[in-house]
């Protein structure tokens, strides 16, 4: 290699890389009992990837969390298995379920269970006694999320104040806190969509098979192309199309649309989502139309 | 002229590079209508946000699309019509990705400014062509200059309401370069821009056709983006020590070379300069030597890495190395010291005090410390072609720029910031409830001559001690 090409800059796609690299083994260095959440969605899995890449060649010393509405898609949940044994990393589960099943949490009218997942996550934070939660939040997903930092302080009931937060600077992340209060970490903060792509594509990384086009019944409801499931039955009216679909998040099924689509590899993926006209949160997440401040909201009250 | 359009795949150029800028200005400069227009202009905005901010306009009874609404984040925010924190924004060229930390403006939120200037690469500084450079552009360009932003953009917003005028953009210009040369600023570039109308920030004017230079972005994608870390000497604070427990590694890395118990290697980032197998290094604060016996990554092994790059480095013997060390070339190497001068950037609702206990955060280590001095804060109320001088304080407030004097509990290895933006940077945190208080900065300012001491203490000297009181 010649002087003149040690030179040039790193890449986009190596410099994201390095610093996610850098925050995640900052995190497994200061704090006591950090744990990741892992969905098997997209954003997750590239996480999960880059903690493997972190600490290799020893394996990932921290457990990953899936907090399981209960409404996921069987894809998903079977992938989620075999990438956690894939990247040999310990697998603990919130069952939002459970606590419908014992009266703790009651099914809200419109069905939707993201914002059902606040209390157990949080019961799980506390007692795994989590001083510091990964989540693969980044900022181009939201405007709330665009203020937030890398290092994100909690307080004992999981709320964010966007208000006071501390500045970060340079790369030097502080995670000090009180006891009770704990730390989200966004090690995808400065990622985009594309970025999460075209690494998916360079590092030829696994995704759940719904990311990919696949022939769905769906009805269009509400200008949104819903999967016809338990979750999400036909209503009266509606006319059941067969359709080629892919999905660009895979939420809770109650809440996560489909797009129309026949990309079929990550090439054609990348390609679509390049040309895509809409954010993949307006596209397709229901629960951010509810207002115009949801995700702020649900912030607020300790959702990622 | 650039072409924003990155709508097609095809066009993105291999190796593409990120680059990283921070925006600066008053109140009513425009400056959300710029990120707003940079970000609509090439396409980064997508439909469903933009539905969103016609809707808006409408109802606030505008007759145009207000694009300073693209960059309008949290709810209080909106209800006070101001902007709060920085925010951060993405939009990319087939030639660049851009990362912009969109910086409030407001006077009691130079901390912010301090914290997008920390990472950038450029700063966009705002002015109203139709008042020039005013106080707080002086303001910001010093703490461009104290933060080492490497490139300063002035971009002269609202030519149109001085009717394109050459003669005013002229004198904004030379009024500018008189401020940056006095500051020790040396990449300066001056842009006319009307940030509603669209001249010049993606795509050139008509109007302004005595303006032969680059538009905001077409400088954007020229400017040289090689960073200044990558030709100074090697620093790589070590993050942790790699010491497989098992040899069984999970599916993923099935080939990955076979570690045994005796395995040891050092993760971290380089932050500055080169390292390369064969070559002696220093191990810092102990100045134990040793050579590179292998650069590491999952992706295979290196012969030779630079700055920027997350590895993990193997060392030929057996000395002692841990969390909180840096790994530094043996040209040089920063001489630990005790007691610490630094130019600090005070971030805290909560003043500072001589003789408040604070912990300092540099690299990778975290360490005890006394303030055993104050010796002024900087006069940023100058005039152009003068030099912010520093004033007497028997504290430092809220967005302060002061010299401190510390006294360490350990040695710490530390750069002067002009020559090492990442290991001559530290910031001071409240050992109490872990707020980060202070930024800071070691070696002299680059425009202000360093204050005496001031007479309020004495200053006792503590020299190094290597391993006493090693955190």
């Amino acid at each position: 290699m010649s002087t003149s090409a040690l030179l040039r800059p790193l890449t986009e796609l190596q410099a994201l890389e390095s610093e996610s690299i850098h925050i995640i083994r900052e995190v497994a260095a200061t704090f006591a009992s950090p744990v990741m959440l892992f969905s098997g969605g997209k954003d997750s899995v590239v996480m999960l990837h880059l903690a493997a890449k972190a600490f290799w060649p020893a394996p990932i010393p921290f457990g990953v969390l899936h907090v399981d509405t209960g409404h996921n898609f069987a894809e998903v949940l079977e992938f989620r298995d075999e990438a956690v044994a894939f990247y040999g990393a310990q697998l603990k589960i919130a069952s939002v379920q459970e606590y419908l099943d014992d009266g703790r949490l009651q099914e809200r009218p419109d069905g939707t269970r993201n914002p059902l997942q606040t209390v157990p996550l949080l019961d799980a934070i506390s007692a795994g006694k989590h001083d510091a939660v990964f989540g693969g939040g980044r900022r181009d997903e939201e405007r709330a999320r665009a203020k937030e930092r890398v290092f994100s302080m909690r307080d004992e009931f999981g709320q964010w104040e966007p208000r006071n937060q501390r500045p970060e600077l340079w790369s030097l992340y502080n995670g000090r806190h009180l006891p009770g209060e704990h730390v989200r970490v966004f090690p995808l903060s400065n990622w985009t969509e594309l970025d999460v792509w075209d690494y998916i594509e360079s590092e030829k990384i696994s995704l759940p098979s719904i990311y990919y086009a696949h022939e769905r019944q769906v009805v269009l409801r509400d200008g949104m192309w819903i999967a016809i499931t338990d979750v999400t039955p036909v209503r009266d009216g509606e006319q059941v199309e067969f359709r080629s679909v892919r999905y660009r998040t895979v939420g809770d099924m109650s809440c996560t649309a489909a797009v129309l689509s026949n990309a079929s590899t990550v090439h054609d993926v990348i390609t679509e989502v390049a040309l895509s006209g809409l954010t993949e949160r307006g596209a397709t997440r229901a629960d951010d139309r509810l207002t115009e401040a949801a995700m702020e909201d649900r912030k607020r009250e300790g959702y990622f | 002229m650039a072409t924003a359009t990155y709508t097609n795949r095809d066009t993105v150029q291999p190796g593409r590079t990120l680059l990283r800028l921070a925006t600066a200005g008053s109140v009513d400069d425009g400056k959300s209508t710029l990120v707003g227009r940079l970000l609509f202009d090439t396409n980064s905005v997508l439909t469903d946000t933009l539905d969103h901010v016609e809707q808006v306009s409408k109802r606030r009874g505008l007759d145009r699309t207000d694009l300073a609404l693209l960059t309008d984040g949290l709810r209080a925010e909106r209800e006070q019509g101001i902007t709060i924190d920085v925010a951060y924004r993405y939009f990319a060229t087939p030639a660049r990705k851009f990362i912009l930390a969109d910086c409030p403006g407001h006077v009691q939120y130079t901390r912010n400014t301090v914290t997008g200037s920390s990472t950038a690469d450029v700063i966009v500084l705002l002015v109203d062509a139709r008042n020039g450079v005013v106080e707080q552009t002086r303001r910001h360009l010093a703490v461009a200059s104290l933060l080492r932003v490497p490139h300063v953009i002035l971009v002269v917003n609202k030519i149109d309401l001085v009717a394109y005028s050459e003669d005013v953009f002229n004198r904004i210009a030379t009024d500018f370069a008189l401020l940056s040369r006095s500051l020790g600023v040396r990449d300066t570039h001056c842009i006319p821009v009307s940030a509603t109308e669209g001249d010049n920030v993606v795509v050139r004017s008509g109007r302004t056709p005595w303006y032969d230079g680059p538009t905001v972005l077409g400088y954007l994608e020229q400017v040289d983006d090689t960073p200044l870390a990558v030709g100074s000497e090697l620093r790589f604070p070590v993050q942790h020590v790699v010491r497989p427990q098992t040899a069984r590694l999970p599916p993923w890395a099935a080939s990955a070379p076979a570690v045994d118990g005796d395995y040891r290697g050092y993760a971290g980032k380089i932050e500055s300069g080169r390292v390369s197998v064969g070559e002696e290094v220093v191990v810092l604060p102990r100045l134990s030597r040793a050579r590179v016996e292998a650069i590491e990554t999952p992706d295979g092994p290196l012969d030779l890495a630079v700055a920027g790059q997350s590895v993990v480095l193997r060392l030929d013997s057996d000395i002692d190395v841990s969390r909180g060390d840096i790994v530094a070339a043996t040209d040089a190497p920063p001489a630990p010291v005790r007691d610490l001068t630094a130019t600090v950037c005070w971030l805290a609702e909560r003043d500072l005090h001589v003789g408040a206990r604070v912990l300092v955060q540099h690299g990778t280590s975290l360490t005890k410390a006394i303030v055993k001095g104050i010796d002024g804060a900087l006069d940023l109320h100058f005039e152009v072609g003068e030099v912010p001088g520093w004033a007497p304080v028997d504290a430092l407030r809220l967005n302060d720029i002061g010299r401190v004097r510390l006294a360490l509990a350990s040695p710490l290895p530390i750069d002067s910031y002009r020559e090492h933006r990442t290991t001559g940077a530290f910031i001071l945190v409240d050992e109490a409830d872990g707020w980060t208080l202070g930024a800071g900065m070691a070696g002299a300012t680059p425009f202000a001559a360093n204050p005496p001491p001031a007479r309020s203490d004495s200053f006792q000297s503590t020299s190094a001690q290597p391993g006493i009181g090693k955190s």
